[in-house]
């Protein structure tokens, strides 16, 4: 594909970003910032992979650790950890990952559709998959993440 | 909102809602016993106002509605038809119905003519032969005509005209011709400088300067030279009856002369005194309107942005005092009591702005009022509605939200709460049954009560019903407070038959859920034979609150001080094993439950001993109470609350959140959610069981 095709083309921005030792993205158009990691006080009763609520400038943040949510190893917490703040419609959330990788723009004819694989549940949070450079990029659903609102978490 | 008759017709609106309101209280006052000229007119006045601006608006329903009520009410003012309690419920129908013309004419939607025509009859034959249709042409012709306008309009007053030329004696004893002149209210004032030199000339001393005064009043001429009576012989006085005719009375004097009402003292030559600060004389005629304070109307949104700073600052200030105290600054620098300073003057801000979103609660009552007059006319009932504490203030807010849940209580009370008349004459009650809703403050919070004088809560049909419905075990052990807490559990429904009135499936857990909603409670009483009692208890305000900061765990938690009735440190003889998990605390002779708050909010394991611990005693709404054990007391201050609901969830045991001064958020308990869901564990047993959850 020539250079100018790849232009016409309609494409989407991608934040990439390393959580348990794999490759994920969000759509950049709904990341609203991204911050390094604060202590989080955590919320009684909740599930094991929230993290707690922070303080964005005045609002409180839910922060979702994603590695946790994913089933991934978690591994140690560290000062290296980013919280990615995104937003879901009416409300924003923090999603604690290992680091931001880069800004990729990938042409919608190069997103694929995850295969049906029943051993994990890891097909409910993955959208798309893509392939950059060589790895493979696990575009990630973002409405999956939290848990549906209004459920009681206990 | 560009299109300013859009503008005026939505102020329009906004004005008949008062004039509603105040309409409702007049009937009121009617209603108990208040037969004052003044009640009258300020219900007839209302209507009147109402009729004059939709006629401006070309709102015919309208005004025709209002002026048939209109002609009734004046046959009462006119004193020809005296209200009976037929007729005065007559009126009640037409003010509510009144309201629901205004609003359809607001929202463009249809009244319901059926309704109305029912009670326009009943109009028209309270005032008797009321000439109705021939003046209905022409009849907001005459809007413009205000009535008030009548009242000084035939005793056109007598008056005089006073020379008034004090002596230079009269300065020299200290007396001061403005008073004087105030004295005498309203008049009109002509100074006289002909006497006066030239400026080199003058001297300081002396006086130069009268006075002539036209006065337009009843009072005789003796009254008059009373006025004058601390001056006689100080000064030439002259008064003269006005006779002018009325033409000449009525418009200000010509413009020849210039009139000096009041900076007659630049002209005076002595050296003027203070400026004069006189109070407001009692004498003068203008008691009426010194009472209503001018109000503004502001976007809520505003209020809204504002109560939102506000809570900013309040966080930024305990940012900066814990900034303080880390900078190791000495108790008596100038920052440290200049940020006292700023603290005191944070909170004065803060509460000034809340009492601003405050609103007397008085609204609601009377929206309620006609719940229960729709209500007992629907089910047959004879109803008398009392309403007490209706000035309580109240966030706007919750005053909204309430409304629904009252809505449905007050339907209950009428259709449930309270016996048939046949029932209540068999029981020996007045036929006539009474529904009471009461606010209060009480304890940094706000008290609603529903109250009836009905039969109280059937206790076994309510247990039997709940077995039926499987809703409870059939051979559950329940206290008489348990089953009354029966009907809160979703699809309980008690009348036998579904009533237009209510049971329409709607129960009294979605108005426990809305309570809960505003961060309030609702607890049930009942007396069989003599009523139930409903109280809801509200938080005074949802945007700050004084909590106790507490540690446990490592965390930092925010406990509401109203919630907190003492602190007190545990011995060993206070505590008290009862179960093999569970310990109790002996108090003064009662026993409470301990709670480990660690281990129910699941940070913690139960701990092996107390002693020694801090324990603080939680007081509820129903007079239970229960012991919290916590690490630390670190800190009494008032907090900012953030909600969770919306960015996370319900948490249970947690209300809200707040930040505090180093930026971290702490949770702030729902104690008595906690405390209702709390499992009690405080002692590990020596048989190990699972421990998840």
């Amino acid at each position: 594909m020539t250079q100018a095709a790849r232009q016409i083309e309609a494409s989407t921005e991608l934040l990439s970003f390393r959580v348990g030792g794999q490759d994920y993205s969000v759509d950049i158009m709904s990341v609203r910032e991204i911050r390094g990691s604060a202590r989080a006080t955590s919320l009684p009763y909740s599930p094991p992979y929230v993290r707690g609520v922070i303080n964005l400038r005045g609002t409180v943040l839910p922060v979702v650790d994603l590695a946790a949510r994913l089933g991934l190893d978690t591994g140690a917490d560290s000062e290296r950890n980013v919280i990615i703040v995104v937003d879901l419609g009416k409300r924003a959330v923090g999603l604690m990952v290992d680091a931001v990788s880069d800004i990729l723009a990938i042409p919608d004819s190069e997103l694929q559709p995850p295969p049906d694989m029943v051993a994990d549940d890891t097909r409910t949070f993955v959208s798309a998959l893509t392939i950059v450079e060589g790895r493979m990029i696990r575009v990630l659903d973002l409405n999956a993440v939290l848990p549906p609102q209004g459920e009681e978490a206990a | 909102m560009s299109d300013p008759m859009e503008e005026i017709r939505a102020s329009f609106f906004i004005e008949c809602e008062e004039l509603l309101e105040s309409l409702q209280d007049g009937l009121q006052a009617m209603a108990d016993g208040d037969d004052d000229a003044e009640t009258i007119n300020v219900v007839f006045r209302a209507v009147h106002s109402i009729k004059g601006g939709a006629g401006a608006f070309g709102l015919d329903d309208l005004v025709r509605f209002a002026h048939r009520f209109e002609t009734a009410m004046d046959e009462v003012r006119a004193g020809r038809l005296q209200p009976d309690a037929d007729a005065l419920k007559l009126f009640f129908v037409s003010a509510d119905l009144l309201a629901d013309l205004v609003r359809s004419a607001r929202d463009g939607t249809d009244a319901p003519d059926d309704v109305i025509s029912d009670v326009l009859a009943g109009l028209d034959a309270l005032g008797g032969a009321a000439p109705a249709e021939p003046e209905d042409d022409f009849e907001f012709q005459p809007m413009a005509l205000s009535f008030d306008f009548a009242d000084p309009a035939p005793a056109a007053p007598a008056g005089f005209a006073i020379t008034f030329t004090p002596s230079d004696a009269l300065y020299a004893s200290g007396n001061e011709p403005l008073y004087l002149l105030r004295e005498l209210g309203e008049s009109t004032v002509r100074c006289n400088t002909g006497a006066l030199p030239d400026l080199p000339d003058i001297d300081p001393e002396r006086a130069f300067i009268s006075w002539d005064i036209t006065l337009h009043t009843a009072e005789s001429e003796n009254t008059l030279r009373e006025v004058f009576e601390f001056v006689d012989g100080l000064c030439t006085l002259d008064i003269q009856p006005l006779h002018a005719p009325l033409s000449d009375i009525l418009p200000p004097p010509p413009a020849d002369m210039p009139a000096l009402p009041a900076p007659i003292e630049a002209d005076r030559p002595e050296p003027p005194a203070a400026t004069p600060d006189t109070p407001r004389n009692p004498a003068e005629p203008r008691s009426d309107t010194a009472q209503a304070n001018p109000t503004v109307r502001v976007d809520l949104a505003r209020i809204d942005r504002l109560v939102n700073l506000v809570g900013e600052l309040v966080i930024n200030q305990a940012m900066l005092s814990q900034s303080v105290v880390e900078a190791g600054l000495p108790p008596n620098s100038a920052v440290v009591t200049g940020l006292e300073e700023f603290m005191q003057l944070t909170r004065d801000i803060q509460e000034s702005v809340m009492m601003i979103r405050a609103q007397p609660i008085k609204s609601l009552f009377q929206r309620m009022a006609r719940i229960v007059r729709e209500g007992s006319a629907a089910v047959n009932k004879d109803v008398r509605f009392v309403t007490e504490g209706e000035n309580t203030e109240v966030d706007k807010t919750v005053i909204e939200r309430l409304a629904d849940p009252l809505t449905h209580m007050l339907r209950n009370a009428v259709d449930h709460g309270l016996e048939s008349t046949e029932k209540r004459i068999a029981a020996g009650k007045p036929a006539r049954g009474v529904v009471t809703l009461r606010a209060l403050h009480r304890s940094g919070r706000i008290l609603i009560e529903i109250s009836d004088d009905g039969g109280g809560i059937n206790r076994a049909r309510v247990r039997q019903i709940a077995t039926d419905k499987g809703l409870i075990p059939a051979d559950a052990q329940l206290s008489d407070s348990d089953i009354d807490n029966l009907l809160f559990l979703p699809g309980f429904s008690t009348a036998s038959e579904v009533s237009n009135l209510s049971g329409r499936g709607v129960g009294m857990d979605v108005v426990r859920s809305a309570i809960q909603a505003l961060g309030g409670r609702i607890t049930i009483s009942s007396t069989p034979g003599e009523g139930t009692t409903f109280a809801i208890s509200l938080p005074l305000t949802l945007a700050v609150l004084d909590g106790m900061v507490i540690r446990v765990a490592g965390e930092t938690l925010i406990v509401p001080l109203s919630a907190v009735l003492e602190t007190l440190s545990l011995t060993d003889k206070d505590l008290r094993a009862l179960g093999p998990q569970t310990h109790v605390l002996q108090i003064r002779g009662g026993f409470v439950p301990l709670l480990d708050l660690g281990a129910e909010l699941g940070y913690r394991q139960p701990k092996q001993s107390y002693v020694g611990g801090i324990v603080l005693l939680i007081g509820q709404d129903d007079g239970q109470r229960a012991a919290l054990v916590v690490d630390a007391i670190e800190d009494q201050r008032q907090v900012v609350i953030k909600g969770l609901e919306a960015s996370y969830g319900r948490v249970p045991g947690i209300a809200a959140a707040t930040i505090l001064g180093d930026g971290q958020i702490a949770l702030i308990l729902d104690p008595v959610d906690l405390v209702k869901n709390a499992s009690g564990r405080t002692r590990i047993p020596s048989t190990p069981i699972s421990l998840a959850g």
